[in-house]
């Protein structure tokens, strides 16, 4: 998938992956993607959920070995 | 979903409850509102700087400062703090959790330009004054608080 930004946020507890990905997506362009890997097993409702309250799109999610990676794009 | 807006009311000073406090705080702007935290009685010391200010004061005004905790590296927690013991045990958990300290969720929130305003009525109750805290913050009363509370969606009392 194409990727405009990749954001490294493994290690990093609740709050910090939303707001790290929020800062992120301020440095990018509507329509482009932000690729997000996180370890917070939390992470698989709240990027969701976040994106949903600041109208961005999770286009996919994988998971691999306990880092879960996100494609979303800034809406 | 733009421009919604979020408050919460910060009255106590336990370690705990102010470090959930800014996590709700730093998320809610991280999804895009606009946060208030109002800061009254015990929630001031969060807002304390931790060095000493020499500032004029009653003899009772010096005694409450002197008693309460400069800062988020002095508070206690809610329950199990055992005289401080409990307070440390919890941050150092916390550090090898990976989980964000106090301070830089405090930090975190300025960065976000979350507006903390602090009671000014609570300031004088215990002898506080703006010299004794932090920078950036705004001084208010309850008709800001509820001003800014009408407008939220989401309001909170820690």
């Amino acid at each position: 998938m194409n990727t405009d930004k990749v954001l490294d946020a493994k290690g990093l507890s609740c709050p910090m992956p939303v707001v790290r990905s929020k800062k992120a997506m301020d440095e990018i362009k509507t329509g482009q993607v932000l690729e997000l890997h996180t370890t917070d097993s939390g992470a698989l409702n709240d990027i969701p959920a976040w994106a949903r309250s600041a109208n961005h799109q999770v286009l996919d999610h994988q998971e691999e070995n306990g880092v879960y990676k996100f494609w979303i794009q800034k809406g | 979903m733009e421009n919604n807006k979020s408050t919460l009311v910060v009255f106590s000073g336990d370690l705990d409850k102010a470090i959930a406090s800014f996590i709700i705080a730093t998320g809610s702007a991280a999804m895009g509102n606009q946060v208030t935290m109002f800061f009254t009685f015990w929630g001031l010391n969060i807002l304390r700087k931790d060095q000493g200010i020499s500032v004029d004061k009653t003899f009772l005004d010096k005694m409450f400062g002197k008693m309460l905790p400069r800062g988020p590296e002095k508070l206690g927690i809610s329950k199990m703090n055992f005289g401080g013991l409990g307070a440390k045990l919890m941050k150092y958990t916390m550090k090898k959790k990976n989980i964000s300290t106090l301070q830089e969720l405090i930090e975190l929130a300025q960065e976000l330009d979350i507006k903390m305003v602090a009671c000014t009525m609570s300031m004088d109750v215990l002898g506080i004054k703006k010299e004794e805290l932090i920078d950036g913050l705004e001084y208010a009363g309850v008709a800001s608080y509820l001003a800014d509370a009408q407008e939220s969606k989401i309001n909170l009392f820690v």
